[in-house]
């Protein structure tokens, strides 16, 4: 079977990892995180391919490979959005903007949208419970959240990163706190 | 053979061990409900309706084996209690619109809720939007339906050996999907067999055709296929 989601050095390294599972009890998590380990995400035709190679139902493989937070189906995005569903996060409206921000972007938990710029993830708790809710867009925190705000601050990552493609400047680490905490007020 | 002795509802009962105090009490006639258990599939204790009290400990007795001296109470207050609320979040966790269900008067849930005297549900609704999949050419599955008892899952892999079905996703994302999440009618491995159909205890998983209130099913067909494949 051909495996056209990978290059054929990654194709190859799979094929390793398969030979090496091929006989070991219940091999399926090992080998899906070192091909996760190959690809960087596990593509359709991968988990099919590795499904046949192990004698596994499809429905298993897909089960384990949902169930578990670690997998993921999508290319991680240029930006990746967590939402904090801690405790502290729940009470003050955590979900709920993850809810607004699922149907925005229109993808769900663990997946990236389809122009690959957001991949949208969820977190307990961050430690930061005093700004509670929170979300990090990859390394940035922002704090004391609402649908709207969270919306606000991805609508600044999109048009930034539009600006980039631009060339212009782009947004610095400072400016982009700086935005957040604004929110706070 | 060793025997052991347990006590169910104060009724002293002369078993032997390894078998569960779901099948020692039918065998008594004292009823437990039921909902994820089908007899001639495996117990995977998914429902939890099947609660019972053992020494002031809540265990589910389709997967709890008898042990020498061992006292059950079925239907305390306490534990009709829990059954009603555990039913309760099974309707709220799905869209149960009865009157709009082919399986009205035909379903598992239904008949749990009269048994159980579920009047109303006091938990907030989920109202989820799972996916309708219509694709197979005489089935469906309506996943705002499935109470995720697993039946299917097991009647697939366990019986027809397809292993179609599995679980996806976890917590209230979480669905039963056919192969790797395609479409039931492109699912290369489903014999189109039926048998999902007649073990699914709702109006989740059902046949085409059939209208309002119509569907009927018939779990017994597995449990009796699996009853002559062991002693036949
Ligand atoms: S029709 Fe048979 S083979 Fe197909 S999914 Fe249902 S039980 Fe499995
Ligand atoms: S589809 Fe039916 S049999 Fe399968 S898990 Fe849902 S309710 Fe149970
Ligand atoms: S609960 Fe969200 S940061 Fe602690
Ligand atoms: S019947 Fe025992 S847990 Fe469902």
């Amino acid at each position: 079977m051909e495996l056209t989601s990978c290059t054929p050095q990654q194709a190859a390294d799979i094929r390793r990892i398969l030979d090496a599972a091929a006989g070991s009890p219940g091999p399926l998590i090992q080998v899906l995180h070192a091909v996760q380990g190959v690809v960087g995400y596990l593509p359709a035709d991968v988990l099919d391919y590795v499904a046949d190679a192990l004698y596994l139902p499809k429905s298993e493989v897909h089960g384990v490979a949902t169930f578990y937070n670690f997998f993921r189906l999508d290319p991680a995005g240029k930006h990746t959005v967590t939402v904090c569903l801690g405790t502290a996060c729940y009470v003050k409206g955590g979900a709920k903007i993850l809810e607004r921000l699922k149907k925005e972007l229109g993808v769900a938990e663990g997946r990236t949208t389809a122009d690959g710029l957001f991949t949208l993830d969820t977190a307990r708790c961050f430690g930061a419970c005093g700004l509670a809710p929170v979300m990090t867009v990859d390394e940035e925190v922002f704090g004391r959240l609402s649908p709207t705000k969270a919306l606000a601050i991805l609508e600044k990552y999109r048009s930034s990163t539009e600006d980039e493609t631009a060339g212009s400047r782009e947004v610095t680490h400072t400016a982009k706190v700086a935005k957040g905490r604004k929110h706070e007020a | 053979m060793e025997r052991i002795t347990v006590k169910i509802d104060g009724r002293e009962i002369v078993t032997s061990p390894g078998r569960t105090i779901l099948e020692v009490a039918v065998e008594h006639g004292i009823r437990i409900p039921t909902l994820c258990h089908l007899e001639g599939l495996s117990d995977v204790g998914a429902c939890r309706l099947c609660i019972v009290d053992v020494r002031g400990q809540l265990v589910t007795s389709c997967t709890t084996r008898v042990a020498d001296k061992m006292e059950v109470l079925t239907g305390t207050d306490a534990v009709r209690a829990y059954r009603r609320t555990i039913l309760e979040l099974l309707f709220a966790e799905g869209n149960h619109v009865c009157a709009f269900c082919v399986s009205n008067g035909g379903c598992e849930l239904q008949d749990l809720a009269c048994e159980l005297e579920m009047h109303s549900v006091t938990v907030p609704y989920a109202y989820p939007r799972h996916r309708v999949d219509a694709t197979h050419p005489r089935f469906l599955i309506d996943r705002d339906r499935c109470v995720l008892c697993g039946r299917c899952v097991r009647a697939c892999g366990e019986v027809e050996g397809a292993r179609t079905w599995n679980f996806a996703e976890r917590g209230s994302q979480a669905r039963v999907i056919t192969d790797l999440d395609v479409d039931w009618g492109t699912a290369a491995s489903c014999t189109s067999c039926g048998k999902c159909v007649e073990v699914c205890p709702t109006g989740a998983i059902v046949r085409k055709g059939e209208s309002n209130g119509e569907m009927r099913k018939k779990p017994e067909v597995i449990t009796r296929l699996k009853e002559r494949r062991t002693h036949g």
